[in-house]
């Protein structure tokens, strides 16, 4: 049968056109209907799509057939055969084969026009300047950690301005989506204007962690077994090797000695899909959450760019278990968060010693309030530190301030700890060449 | 909402200012950070970094109670910090053979703020002294190590003399043998 799909003329893409060509009342600030903003969106703008996973296939999909061409995918794993129930890009003959190399050609064959690139590895191997590309990121994730990390990267690209204000051509937006089981949230990352990862990361309640005493002596529930097994018995019997939550062998092993263990002590209901829910912190995923996620993240993505209607205004939290249920907030940010805020700005003459710097702060309206014996860092070098560095940076208060910063960038970012501040805080050193 | 790109300025991301070399550092690394400055550690605790000061997730604790059951002994702790840090507790292991109720020949510690009650609020301060606790005052019950929570239990003078004379001599205590580490 003829192919009569047109290849990006304005038929094809005649629903994201009433979006982008049109003026409205729900329309986001600077709107610029027209033409043009569809060749930007599809020419100009490059996305990168964190994860192919289960919510990482939906996200390509809904990027692809929303109108964007350039995308790029990463992700270190590869298919298995529990992921075919979601992954939908994925058959039973792909298992084994990278994620998103996989999922790359299935929307290069199936979407024309799309040009998805994959990248199969870890987020951590890429250099900042891989992300920096992009013009938006969107994150299909399923770790704390990893979220962080590209939190930090994204931080990182931030630059302020003289007096503390996020310089916006260096903003890189995150959208941020994540799933379990029947609930999951979507939510807007800008750097210097949302909260970041971090600002927010005291709304994770703390992990399951049962006492060691209580797995070795007096288990109770299937889950101590399963961690006695893990923790326990694995660092006694086999400790020359590092447990690996994908070997299967591993599992069987934990799971095996978790089924004696419950047997000994009268405990039922260990199997070996809890085994993998407590050891392996799986939780049972479904396609429909993953999809109204990934949606929603996709949505974003497009507003951000062209600004064809409201963008979300944070937060977006799903729970589908007893309807279909969505809540937003607008969170704050935290003005002293460690990873994304502008830090106090302090100004020295070029040739200041590090103990006048120090003196300096102490001496500020706003910082002299807040510290009494400060150590200051410059990103991982101690430059003068209390505690066990004490003695080891003191000789460095007498040198000047210049040398032991590296580059001549207008305004160092300096970290200062002190006993008084509930967590570091962020300080912007100005050198001032003296006026002729 | 803020307008991030325009299309009449053609604002290509590729042209960007070129990424400064700033030092970079996780979230984990930097409280670890602001832990390690405000350590203030007694005489008798030391700290050292067996993969050098440029890998700080990684170091040592060495306790040297000069009192209670433990005196005079010296105790290596394994402290290994993850990029969850402060979300994920620090992993610490106990690299001394010993003879205490809370403590397995693993090197495995019972303490309440390592598991189920570590909070981000706290702190490596805070470990340090709760192992310094453990010391002070073994915990008989939910242990470790059974037959030294009982011995501590039914006669506290013959755990005493266990203890040191392990300590001083090494001693053969229910079937293994625990080598001295006096200090």
């Amino acid at each position: 049968m003829e192919d009569t799909t047109p290849t990006n003329s304005s038929e094809r893409w005649i629903d994201i056109d009433k979006l982008l060509t049109r003026n409205g009342n729900l329309v986001g600030p600077g709107f610029e209907p027209g033409p043009e903003l569809r060749d930007f969106l599809q020419q100009d703008c490059k996305v990168l799509c964190i994860g192919a996973g289960g919510l990482g296939c939906e996200i390509l999909k809904d990027l692809a057939l929303s109108g964007f061409v350039n995308i790029d995918v990463i992700d270190m794993d590869t298919i298995d055969v529990s992921n075919l129930n979601r992954q939908f890009l994925f058959r039973l003959q792909d298992v084994g084969k990278p994620k998103a190399v996989v999922a790359a050609e299935r929307i290069n064959a199936r979407v024309p026009g799309a040009n998805v690139t994959a990248h199969f590895g870890r987020i951590e191997d890429m250099p900042l300047q891989f992300y920096q590309e992009f013009t938006v990121i969107v994150l299909g994730l399923d770790s704390l950690e990893a979220r962080r990390y590209m939190n930090s990267i994204a931080c990182s690209l931030l630059e302020f301005d003289e007096e503390g204000n996020p310089d916006m051509s260096t903003i890189k937006p995150l959208v941020d989506g994540g799933t379990e089981g029947f609930k999951g949230h979507a939510r807007v990352i800008l750097p210097g204007v949302t909260p970041c990862f971090e600002c927010t990361l005291w709304l994770f309640p703390p992990q399951t962690k049962f006492p060691l005493c209580t797995l070795a002596e007096t288990p109770r529930t299937p889950a101590h077994c399963i961690e006695y097994a893990h923790l326990i018995l694995w660092s006694q019997q086999r400790s020359h090797e590092e447990f690996d939550t994908d070997d299967e062998e591993h599992m069987q092993w934990v799971y095996s000695n978790a089924l004696a263990r419950a047997k000994q002590y009268g405990i039922e209901g260990v199997t070996f899909q809890l085994t993998q829910g407590v050891v392996k912190n799986i939780i049972p995923a479904i396609a429909s959450t993953n999809a109204i996620v990934s949606a929603a993240c996709v949505l974003e993505a497009l507003k951000l760019i062209t600004m064809c209607s409201t963008g979300l205004n944070n937060y977006m939290m799903y729970t589908g278990s007893q309807g279909i249920y969505t809540h937003t907030v607008a969170y704050e940010r935290d003005p002293q968060c460690p990873v994304c805020s502008a830090g106090v700005e302090v100004v020295a003459p070029a040739d200041t010693t590090l103990q006048q710097v120090i003196d300096l702060m102490l001496a500020h309206p706003q910082l002299g309030k807040m510290l009494a014996h400060p150590s200051v860092s410059y990103g991982s070098k101690q430059l003068y530190a209390r505690g066990i560095y004490e003695e080891d940076s003191r000789p460095n208060l007498a040198k000047p301030v210049r040398e032991l910063l590296e580059g001549d960038e207008p305004a160092a970012l300096l970290t200062v700890n002190d006993k008084k501040l509930s967590a570091s805080l962020r300080v912007r050193l100005r050198l001032k060449e003296p006026q002729q | 909402m803020i307008k991030l790109f325009s299309v009449k300025d053609k604002q290509k991301q590729a042209a960007a200012a070129a990424a400064t070399g700033k030092p970079k550092q996780s979230a984990g690394e930097l409280r670890l950070q602001k832990d390690l400055t405000e350590l203030q550690l007694p005489s008798n605790i030391n700290i050292a970094f067996p993969e050098g000061r440029e890998k700080p997730m990684h170091f040592e604790i060495t306790i040297k109670p000069d009192e209670g059951y433990y005196r005079n002994g010296r105790f290596l702790f394994d402290f290994v910090i993850s990029t969850g840090y402060p979300y994920d507790a620090p992993k610490v292991k106990c690299k001394t053979k010993v003879y205490h109720p809370n403590i397995d020949l693993e090197g495995n510690i019972c303490l309440n703020i390592l598991r189920e009650d570590w909070k981000p609020v706290l702190s490596i301060s805070s470990v340090v002294y709760g192992l310094q606790f453990l010391f002070l005052d073994p915990n008989p019950e939910d242990p470790l190590n059974k037959e030294a929570a009982a011995k501590f239990q039914e006669n506290q003078r013959q755990f005493e003399s266990y203890v040191q004379r392990s300590i001083h001599y090494g001693a053969q205590i229910d079937g293994e043998f625990f080598p001295p580490c006096a200090c």
